[in-house]
């Protein structure tokens, strides 16, 4: 059994991390030719100019530049800043559409054997549906929706679609989590006399928590990563994945710049799995079993 | 049938359908009655239906033909009042929970109150000797230890009757022997009468007043033996040396093999 490092050394092996990220890149930068390697007309290896790969100092030293041109305006940080807060909204309302989506199908064919045969084909299959494919779906059927004073807007469809890949994860997890009770523990709720729901709330739901934390970090990755690619299908502007499109033009006068999203991708993507780790400490004496005795 | 048994079987047939019309019989016209306060165990060979037998006791299964009840009611009803406590092989406890919330588990589902429930669980702590252990974990104990929680368990709500399915089966042997001592003196202190499904002959014969021996294909009682080994003072560590002891030990294994062993220690021929 290994033992659990302290915080700290695990801060320090994430650090690490980075840096060997950052030294592999500026290695190869500096060590491989500018063209690339080429192999039969191949390439191989990518080129290593200034435009291809940026230095990673550029990187960052851009953040804290204006967004266009050298004065006034907002600098670089804050504008991919705000558009990551944007997305963030956008992904953790369709994170919370599919946890409770999948949830009740999970619960629904935990209780129903026939609606697990009915259902989780579909549940599969609908996750090989492209979303490109269902983004402009998503967008025409929601603009035909009016309720009262509510009116669908391009937001809502985003946070559909995240929604759309954040619940598939979290129902086959729940799934196995809510079948996970032993046999034994079945029947002991059987001669306890108590029905499906105590019975789900006294054993299925605590004993599915092991399933059930994996499945919601994968759940928050898929929705950020919906939410990016549906704000590019759909053309919602305002969030990261709007720049990311709009800052790849400038590839080749300002190298760096499109870089500046990515990391607002990958800092709402941080910020998603911190939120579920923080669910797991919370939830963790119902993780006990995942400690083998 | 009278309501003055712990356990009336009669008549009691259980067949598993198969696929293409191939069933099984597990259990073929079994009678069998337990006495309140009777220490009865099942033994016999892999597939002769004892843990079937115990699983339809406890309603966890319903026969295919014949009656069964438990304290004059039908099964169901006495798993519904909770007349029994079970034990299963694996302990089954709940790993989220600690001993005392294990412990207290049928009493608070069942709407027990707080003052009501630690008073119980305290009364139940000391019987199974872990007092101590009252805030650890499942995970945080052994085998043996793991197995007297979920038998303080099964004896939170005072049952008169105790089902046990091969509940040392996992153990050691120097823990099992252990364990059955104990089991004897909780016994002795609860009156209650116990159904206890077991493979070991010493096991078996060291425990109860009677000892029930099965055979499969089609599982059926083929023997009962008395075997009362004196109270629950006597019997100790000294008993499994007895004379006594090996001869019903011999007793029951000619039982299981329908022949008498040759050779076998401590056989009377009187």
């Amino acid at each position: 059994m290994t033992r659990r490092s302290a915080p700290l050394g695990r801060l320090a092996l994430g650090a690490l991390g980075i840096a060997a990220v950052v030294a592999v890149w500026e290695g190869y930068k500096a060590l491989a030719p500018d063209t690339g390697v080429v192999i039969g007309g191949t390439t191989v290896l990518p080129r290593s100019t200034e435009t291809a790969m940026p230095h990673v100092w550029d990187m960052v030293s851009r953040l804290s530049d204006p967004v266009i041109g050298t004065v006034g305006g907002d600098t670089m940080w804050q504008t991919v800043l705000d558009a990551g807060l944007f997305t963030l909204k956008i992904a953790a309302f369709g994170w919370i559409i599919g946890v409770v989506v999948g949830f009740v199908l999970a619960l629904v064919m935990q209780r129903f054997t026939i609606a697990e045969a009915a259902v989780l084909p579909w549940i599969v299959l609908s996750q090989t549906v492209p979303l490109i494919a269902i983004a402009p779906l998503v967008r025409r059927w929601g603009s035909q929706i009016t309720i009262g004073g509510f009116e669908w807007q391009s937001e809502h469809s985003v946070a559909v679609i995240a929604a759309y890949l954040a619940f598939f994860p979290v129902a086959v997890g729940v799934l196995r989590g809510l079948k996970a009770p032993d046999a034994t523990h079945v029947d002991l709720m059987h001669t306890y006399g108590i029905g499906w729901w105590r019975t789900l709330f006294s054993l299925r739901l605590p004993a599915s928590v092991p399933f059930l934390i994996p499945a919601l970090r994968l759940a928050a990755a898929s929705a950020v990563i919906g939410t990016v690619v549906a704000e590019v299908s759909i053309g919602l502007r305002g969030g990261v994945g709007r720049l990311i499109i709009e800052y790849a033009q400038s590839a080749s006068s300002d190298p760096a710049k499109p870089w500046a999203p990515i990391f607002a991708a990958i800092a709402v993507g941080l910020v998603a799995a911190a939120f579920v780790g923080l669910l797991g400490l919370a939830l963790k004496p119902y993780r006990r079993s995942e400690i083998p005795a | 049938m009278t309501s003055s048994q712990a356990v009336q079987v009669s008549g009691v047939s259980r067949t598993f359908g198969g696929r293409k019309g191939a069933s099984v019989t597990a259990l073929e016209s079994v009678d069998l009655t337990v006495a309140p306060g009777e220490f009865v165990s099942l033994i016999g060979p892999s597939g002769c239906g004892k843990s079937t037998l115990l699983r339809l006791i406890a309603d966890l299964d319903t026969p295919t033909s014949g009656e069964l009840s438990v304290f004059g009611k039908p099964a169901r009803q006495a798993r519904v009042d909770q007349d029994y406590g079970i034990a299963f092989q694996q302990a089954g406890l709940l790993p989220w929970k600690t001993v005392t919330g294990n412990i207290e588990l049928p009493l608070a589902l069942h709407g027990a109150g707080r003052s009501e429930r630690k008073g119980r669980v305290k009364e139940l702590l000391e019987l199974i000797g872990l007092a101590d252990f009252a805030g650890h974990y499942p995970d945080q104990l052994s085998g043996g230890m793991q197995q007297r929680v979920a038998i303080a368990r099964a004896l939170a709500e005072s049952p008169k009757l105790l089902l046990m399915d091969e509940p040392f089966g996992a153990l050691d042997e120097m823990t099992r022997e252990r364990m059955q001592n104990e089991l004897v003196r909780i016994c002795a202190e609860t009156q209650a009468a116990v159904v206890f499904v077991t493979h070991s002959i010493p096991e078996a014969v060291f425990l109860s007043d009677r000892v029930v021996v099965m055979s499969p294909r089609p599982g059926r009682i083929t023997d009962v033996i008395d075997v009362s080994l004196g109270g629950p003072a006597e019997r100790d560590d000294s008993l499994r040396e007895d004379e006594a002891f090996f001869r019903a030990v011999a007793k029951v294994r000619e039982a299981l093999h329908g022949v008498p062993v040759t050779g076998a220690r401590g056989v009377d021929s009187r």
